[in-house]
């Protein structure tokens, strides 16, 4: 049973219906090796272990009575930025210390409807602002790799969580590369879906028009059965899109041969550390084998992605967190003078440093002579990025680059300086930006550190990206290395 | 461009945010170079280009029937309030 921990969530959940062991087995497995690693890596700001065997030993019984869904009995974690009834939710913030959610997110009800038991909630960058985890009032989260070095953000505590196995498949958001930047550092595979794919009712709102759920597992296979689970309409977000679900898994085996990969011109720039690099390259040879067909794409106004990205989503930052006013819930500042003070001095004791500089970006570019020049522009240039896509999927099915100019980097590096840890986020804004589903997978080692090639489609292609992420994890091994020490 | 601290004070009320002496010469540095940074979209041609009002072409933001779905649910949502009494959310004086 020791080795439980290395099963697939599509292993795990067929060997729960084999009854080849139990669900409370399992979980109980788990929570003693989340509670284990817990010291070293930092990935959970809540482990929830007694609602985690109440729900495996319920699990149990449905499994015993042979009525199981997708998930029966399966853990997984959530990123604490998604609503849980009767469970903290933080945000990685002072601000929600001790904020209990009286309802669950749409995600987090779908996964429970599909089986899944929650062995806890995972450490984030606050308010999702980071590509590190180093912005998380309950401390940085460690690679699992290397724990001198961060595992990305902001979904750090679900992809360490997930890279060290202490549970197979996490929840994750993703509004500039939050889980496809931390993915690739950690060496797993991370799904952002369509924009208005998975519901963002109960997920707390960053930048409303490019925050997106999506998931942390070990294979694209994985996230194709989760991804199944959480997709659909929900009218309690406005923004959700009303298209059928398709069935992910059954599309997994699409034939690969044929498919035309066009190579992001504008990602294999400068700033790309030669050594990861040549891992992404050794990766687009081996579709080239499987029968794809390579050819150069350029998009020329994708290098603009980061500024318009720091002009919109600090604007839509600053608009979604004026909610946090030290009234209705968070955290209040003693002794207010006034209503003023006590707005002010609640938000500026509640917040960190990053999260305050967000709001003052956001709330500068808004402000009364500055609307025109910086959030208007950036939305023009935005759409300028959002066409650069379109066009080149008139010739190619996916795009495929790396994920992230760099492996993992050490906890301390990048701190001092803003713009270069935004600029980590350079090769996943754009998807962000155009709302299009993209994927991070394993194509090897750098150093010893894992490096992700990224996959991006048309709207709603979901089915297959993941056919194509699923084509490589058959071809090669990277995703199934476990850090040393992990295994 | 080099944002004053008289600019860093202005923003910060604004977003009603109290910054510490301490903190206000980070954020200063900190916002300039940021300013500057996004600075570069100002060269982006865009005459005639539209700005993108949703992520999705061809799609705007659903609207729902103008009905009360909401009940009453003060006494789940209150438990999370800093301060409160018999039901209602206490502020500070707001009216002499």
């Amino acid at each position: 049973m020791s080795d439980l921990h290395t099963g697939t969530l599509t292993q795990l959940a067929a060997s729960l219906r084999a009854r080849k062991f139990s669900s409370v087995e399992l979980v109980s497995g788990l929570l003693t090796r989340i509670e284990g690693a817990q010291g070293t890596l930092n990935a959970f700001i809540s482990v929830t272990r007694e609602q985690a065997l109440g729900a495996a030993a319920a699990a149990d019984r449905v499994l015993a009575a042979g009525g199981a869904g997708a998930l029966t009995g399966v853990p997984i974690a959530h990123k604490d930025i998604f609503c849980t009834q009767g469970v903290r939710t933080t945000c990685g913030s002072h601000m929600l210390e001790n904020f209990v959610s009286p309802y669950d997110a749409t995600v987090v009800a779908k996964l429970k409807t599909a089986g899944a038991v929650m062995l806890g909630k995972t450490n984030m960058d606050e308010f999702a602002m980071g590509s590190s985890n180093e912005n998380s009032y309950f401390g940085p989260v460690r690679n699992p790799w290397n724990p001198k070095l961060v595992p990305g953000g902001s979904s750090g505590g679900s992809a360490a969580a997930v890279a060290a196995r202490l549970v197979s498949g996490a929840t994750g958001t993703d509004t500039g590369g939050s889980i496809r930047q931390p993915a690739a550092l950690c060496g797993i595979t991370g799904l952002k879906p369509t924009y208005g794919r998975v519901s963002r009712y109960g997920m707390i709102a960053f930048a409303s028009s490019l925050d997106q759920a999506g998931v942390l597992t070990a294979s694209a296979a994985d996230a194709a059965l989760m991804l199944r689970e959480m997709a659909g309409f929900d009218a309690n977000d406005s923004t959700s899109v009303d298209a059928p679900v398709p069935d992910y898994v059954a599309a997994l085996e699409q034939p690969l041969a044929g498919l035309r990969i066009g190579l992001l011109q504008e990602f294999f720039d400068q700033g790309l550390d030669p050594q990861n690099e040549r891992r992404v390259r050794e990766a687009l040879k081996v579709y080239e084998q499987l029968g794809a067909k390579l050819t150069s794409v350029s998009l020329p106004n994708l290098p603009l992605s980061v500024p318009v990205y720091y002009v919109v989503a600090p604007a839509e930052c600053s608009s979604n967190l004026a909610r946090f006013d030290g009234v209705r819930f968070g955290h209040r500042c003693e002794n207010p003078r006034d209503l003023t003070d006590l707005y002010r001095r609640s938000r500026g004791e509640g917040f960190g440093a990053e999260v305050k500089r967000r709001i003052m970006t956001g709330t500068y570019v808004l402000s009364a002579g500055y609307y025109d020049a910086y959030y208007l522009k950036a939305q023009r240039v935005r759409q300028l990025i959002s066409a650069d896509f379109t066009r080149a999927f008139q010739d190619v099915d996916v795009l495929m680059g790396p994920t992230t100019p760099t492996p993992a980097f050490a906890i301390g590096a990048k701190t001092s300086d803003p713009i270069t840890m935004y600029l980590n986020d350079i090769y996943t804004i754009g998807a962000n930006l155009a709302g299009l589903p993209a994927v991070s997978i394993p194509c090897g080692f750098v150093r010893d550190l894992p490096v992700g090639l990224q996959i991006v489609g048309p709207h709603f292609s979901e089915a297959r990206i993941l056919a194509a992420a699923h084509a490589l994890q058959r071809a090669t091994d990277w995703h199934t290395r476990l850090p040393p020490g992990y295994a | 461009m080099s944002l004053t601290r008289e600019q860093i004070a202005s923003i910060a009320a604004l977003a009603r945010l109290e910054l510490t002496a301490a903190e206000i010469p980070v954020y200063q540095e900190t916002l300039s170079r940021i300013v500057d940074f996004i600075g570069a979209l100002e060269r982006a041609p865009t005459a005639g280009v539209a700005p993108m009002a949703h992520p999705l072409p061809g799609l705007s933001q659903r609207l729902r029937p103008d009905v009360v779905t909401e009940v009453d649910r003060h006494e789940e949502y209150q438990p999370n309030a800093p301060q409160v009494a018999a039901g209602l959310y206490l502020v500070p004086k707001v009216i002499e």
